[in-house]
């Protein structure tokens, strides 16, 4: 067989998936580039060609950029804390205690719940006169009165990032615990032998081993944290006085409450660029990782 | 094996049952709320355990009484089932076959890189050229076609992990069939695929969680009994408009029990595709 | 593959056609939202005689929270008629207007519903001089107290200016009867419009000025800074700011507010000693006014029903509609919203037992005041929440909020 036929053949496998793909990714992406340049509504109005006005009043405008430092502050924040306790739970599940296996799997719960269903959870949880957080506090003397958790600006931020960590770090534990188990047992016991210390050997014998899966956890996650929708839309709708409205919330306002397709579009597609961006320095951050890994 | 001091012993457990603790608190409060009574939820001091169970919002939301509040919710989920049901097939079907051509043809890989790209897209870049697409065909409010656009989160990823599980399989055994005369989709269905089940059967329970997990282009496309989802149902639900918080809580339980049992009992081959792929990159 | 999906698609279609064909009946869907007003047992049981009147029409309720009416609506535009009756609030008509979103019905409206019906209810529905729907819901914001509680502070009747609340509050508050006295609804949503316009309509103040922003002075200036004082003295509870109606309800009912101010449902809600530790102490008047320029104060909550352009069941669509919004409907379900009808303000049996809401009502819905009337009603509404929170926050002075909201009203 010729290897242009095994070639043409593969493109034939992947036809099927390829024109899905096109019908429903590529042509809508096409299609809002050329709504991003106009000032189409999203009922009715087809829109007229307006140039780059679009994207103008969007950059020079505030909401933008107040928007966009609330969607890095979430993701930078939440995936940190994603990471490192995702990390230290592995580091513990690793270790010889009773109810492991059980523990293991309780991990997976987290991770498994609907976001939706975890969003609604915490809103309970938060509730400033009924909810789980408030009563608890208070009755083991840790609060003085109840609080007003969604109501105000920093505290609705950190309880969104507490939500989004509690259910997925357990996510990072699982991948860095199944990266663990492959550090090869001798090499652990060397370390031991050398009287290396717990830190140095996490550093210089774990650590190698932990990288590249790690990057590709940090990766996911972040990508997915700056377009968090979700879990926004269900606990706060971006308030108290727009301080976790995040971009995604932001375009969803434009486009679809205020019925703007045009600038709705132009919108989107600044998120999308940065979201590439970001995937495309992290990707060259990964192939570094792999390297030194290897 | 080093030997374990006591105090490290006794340290490891505490470490061990306060993760288990921050990991089950708010699982186990979510379904106490739907047990307690309404009264009990709006007590100061907050009552951690009803006083008597009451199971009537499980009766409430599971009733079929037309038009009833219960009609609603297994409407719910009853779309659910079918938009992850049928997205989840179309998502298989669509990756067996490209994810052997990357597999066996490494020249063509960089299109499924591509295709795995477009998981960076947010929802929001798409949603507005498909919603009028939807609209213009008459498909929106249709759970078929809210399965379709699924496939663009749904598609790159069992593509991916199928490409992974099929570069486990070594090419000789096919070559070997062939030698024997069976043609490729026979040497495929017989030899191939059988050694893939265990990837297919991840890729599939991946695909259902994420269709399950969907909420923003069900928000936009659906309106009401015919397509709306469980998670736009919930939402709504939490929308601050129902005063039973117990109620949103047995909401919540009973559409995160399939996939919270999903998790439990098929946790090897879900840990298997997620690291499989996390290792390989 | 391509073409499995597309018989998958294909198959979908055909069943709902088959389905919507394979029955002689009519379906009707209707979307209402959940909670406030009419409770949704209720629009179904109200509906429930609907289809028992008219066995060839099935109607399919959708009940939405307050805050998806709106997109959900529009949405549903595109979708062929996904709905055929719309609840909508009374700031929609203009952008429905010019969206073709609702059907004008003007032709439909008999002489009889125009004398029938209230000219407040009306206005609900009207724009440009044109009828958009029936009035379903006429409904203002009341001030709700505790008896009790009020009783136990020594005052004797409830305050009839917003500066006499705060006085009665700080009572209250001094004797110890209660923390925070007053509760409203302030979160980030329409609902806190809603306040705030009442307090509009109490200092005088106005939104438009020859259809431009003119609310970052005057009355309107009064209004928020009365919010931001009341917030910042203690007297109104801190959780306020992410409250919506129902949060309200729940915290008066518990007997942890002494005023509140929401709509009409609550009257029968506290009242109800099954789920309300306040029952029987419920007091109703209307919001207060403010001395020299106002002697109570009411906005226009008012919601109708209406035909989306859609629809393909219009006659049968409006034939709900009447039913929903007759006289004998809403004269029969007066507990939670009261009728749009003037004559049944007289009638015992919507009166028995609700004397004093009745009172009220007849004060308040005279007084309804109306928030702006502009297709660009949501942008206008987003901005005003933030500058409302921004202010409660202590993020930004009154003035300079609203400044800001009338540079990002669109208008």
């Amino acid at each position: 067989m010729s290897s242009t036929w095994l070639t043409t053949r593969a493109w034939l496998l992947m036809l099927p998936l390829l024109a899905v793909m096109i019908a429903v990714i590529g042509w809508p992406m096409a299609e809002t580039v050329r709504l991003s340049f106009t000032d189409a509504k999203l009922v009715g109005l087809t829109g007229h060609f307006v140039g780059l006005d679009n994207y103008a009043k969007i950059l020079s405008g505030s909401n933008f950029r107040g928007t966009l430092s609330t969607t890095a502050f979430f993701a930078i924040v939440s995936v940190g804390i994603e990471m490192v306790l995702g990390v230290l739970a592995a580091l513990l599940l690793n270790q010889q205690f009773y109810g492991r296996t059980l523990l293991r799997a309780l991990m997976i719960l987290p991770w498994a719940l609907p976001t939706i269903v975890n969003a609604t959870l915490w809103r309970l949880i938060y509730n400033p006169e009924y909810g789980a957080l408030n009563a608890a506090l208070t009755q083991l003397g840790l609060l003085g009165e109840y609080r007003s958790w969604l109501g105000e600006p920093g505290s609705a931020m950190a309880a969104l990032i507490l939500a989004d960590c509690w259910k997925n770090f357990p996510l990072v534990a699982l991948i860095a615990l199944a990266a663990l188990q492959s550090v090869p047992r001798d090499l652990i016991a060397a370390s031991l032998v050398d009287g290396a210390s717990a830190l140095n050997r996490f550093r210089f014998v774990i650590l190698p081993y932990l990288a590249g899966p790690l990057m590709v956890a940090l990766v996911l996650r972040t990508i997915e944290a700056f377009k968090v929708f979700d879990i926004i839309w269900v606990m706060t709708r971006g308030g108290p006085a727009n301080s976790t409205r995040t971009l995604s919330i932001l375009v969803y306002q434009e486009a679809f409450s205020f019925g703007r397709a045009g600038s709705g579009a132009s919108l989107a597609l600044i998120v999308t660029l940065m979201v590439t961006l970001l995937a495309l320095a992290y990707g060259a951050l990964v192939r570094k990782a792999a390297g030194s890994a290897a | 094996m080093e030997r374990q001091s006591l105090a490290r012993k006794i340290a490891l457990h505490a470490a061990a049952l306060l993760l288990a603790a921050v990991i089950l608190a708010p699982l186990v409060w979510l379904f106490v709320m739907s047990i307690s009574p309404p009264a009990d939820l709006a007590a100061k001091p907050l009552r951690w355990w009803p006083e008597a169970v009451d199971f009537s919002r499980y009766r409430l939301l599971l009733s079929t009484v037309e038009n009833s509040a219960g009609a609603a919710f297994l409407a719910a989920l009853r779309n659910s089932l079918l938009v992850a049901g049928t997205a989840t097939i179309a998502a298989v079907l669509l990756a067996i076959p490209a994810g052997w051509a990357v597999s066996r043809t490494p020249s063509i890989g960089w299109s499924l890189g591509l295709i795995i790209g477009t998981y960076m897209l947010p929802p929001v870049a798409l949603a507005v050229p498909l919603y009028m697409a939807l609209a213009h065909f008459g498909l929106l409010n249709n759970v078929f076609s809210l399965a379709l656009v699924y496939l663009t989160i749904l598609a790159p990823f069992t593509t991916w992990l199928m490409k992974s599980g099929f570069d486990t399989i070594p090419r000789d055994i096919e070559a070997a069939a062939m030698m024997d005369g069976a043609g490729l989709f026979a040497t495929l269905r017989i030899v191939t695929l059988p050694l893939a089940m265990p990837v297919v059967a991840t890729s599939a329970l991946f695909a259902f969680l994420l269709a399950w997990d969907e909420f923003f282009y069900a928000l936009l496309f659906t309106a009401d009994q015919r397509a709306k989802t469980l998670t736009v149902a919930i939402a709504d639900l939490a929308g601050g408009r129902v005063s039973d918080y117990g109620l949103i809580a047995t909401a919540g339980v009973l559409a995160a029990l399939p996939p919270v049992l999903v998790g439990l009992f098929m946790q090897r081959a879900l840990i298997s595709g997620l690291t499989n792929g996390g290792v390989k990159g | 593959m391509k073409q499995t999906v597309k018989m998958l698609l294909g198959a979908g279609a055909m069943t709902a056609l088959l389905a919507s064909h394979a029955l002689a009946e009519t379906q009707l869907n209707a979307l209402f939202m959940a909670q406030a007003a009419y409770s949704e047992a209720d629009v179904r049981a109200m509906t429930e005689a609907f289809t028992k009147a008219n066995p060839d029409i099935k109607v399919n309720l959708e009940f939405v929270p307050y805050e998806g009416l709106h997109d959900k609506t529009v949405l549903a535009q595109g979708s062929g008629g996904a709905y055929d009756v719309v609840l909508f609030d009374v700031i929609w008509p203009a952008e429905y207007a010019a969206g073709n979103v609702l059907v004008d019905v003007s032709p439909r409206i008999t002489e009889e519903m125009k004398k029938g019906v209230l000219p407040g209810a009306w206005t609900t529905v009207q724009y440009d001089g044109k009828y958009y729907g029936m009035p379903w819901i006429l409904d203002t914001k009341y001030l709700f107290y505790n008896k009790e509680i009020l009783e136990k502070a020594g005052i004797k009747a409830p305050p009839k200016t917003w500066a006499e609340l705060s006085e009665q509050a700080k009572i209250i508050q001094d004797k110890g009867l209660l923390k925070t006295p007053i509760s409203w609804s302030w979160a980030q949503a329409e609902a806190a419009i809603c306040d705030f316009t009442t307090l509009v309509a109490a200092n005088k103040g106005d939104f438009l000025k020859d259809g431009k922003p003119a609310f970052a002075e005057g009355g309107a200036l009064d209004a928020l800074t009365y919010m931001v004082d009341s917030y910042k003295s203690g007297l109104t509870n801190p959780n306020s700011k992410e409250f919506l109606e129902e949060d309200v309800r729940k915290v008066f009912q518990n007997g942890e507010a002494a005023f509140a101010l929401n709509w009409t449902y609550m009257y029968n809600m506290a009242n109800d000693p099954k789920d309300s530790k306040v029952a029987g102490k419920v007091g109703v008047v209307p919001a207060p006014g403010v001395a020299g320029k106002s002697e109570v104060s009411a906005v226009n909550g008012s919601m109708g029903l209406g035909i989306t352009s859609a629809s393909q069941h219009q006659e049968e669509a409006w034939k709900y509609i009447t039913f929903m919004t007759s006289q004998a409907t809403q004269n029969q379900y007066a507990k939670l919203s009261l009728p749009i009808w003037a004559s049944s303000y007289e009638d015992p049996a919507v009166t028995k037992g609700q004397e004093e809401l009745i009172a009220a009502a007849k004060q308040g819905l005279a007084a309804m005041y109306p928030r702006p009337t502009t297709p660009k009603y949501q942008e206008l509404s987003t901005a005003l929440q933030q500058a409302i929170q921004e202010s409660l926050l202590g993020q930004a002075a009154p003035a300079d909020a609203l400044k800001t909201a009338a540079e990002n009203s669109g208008l």
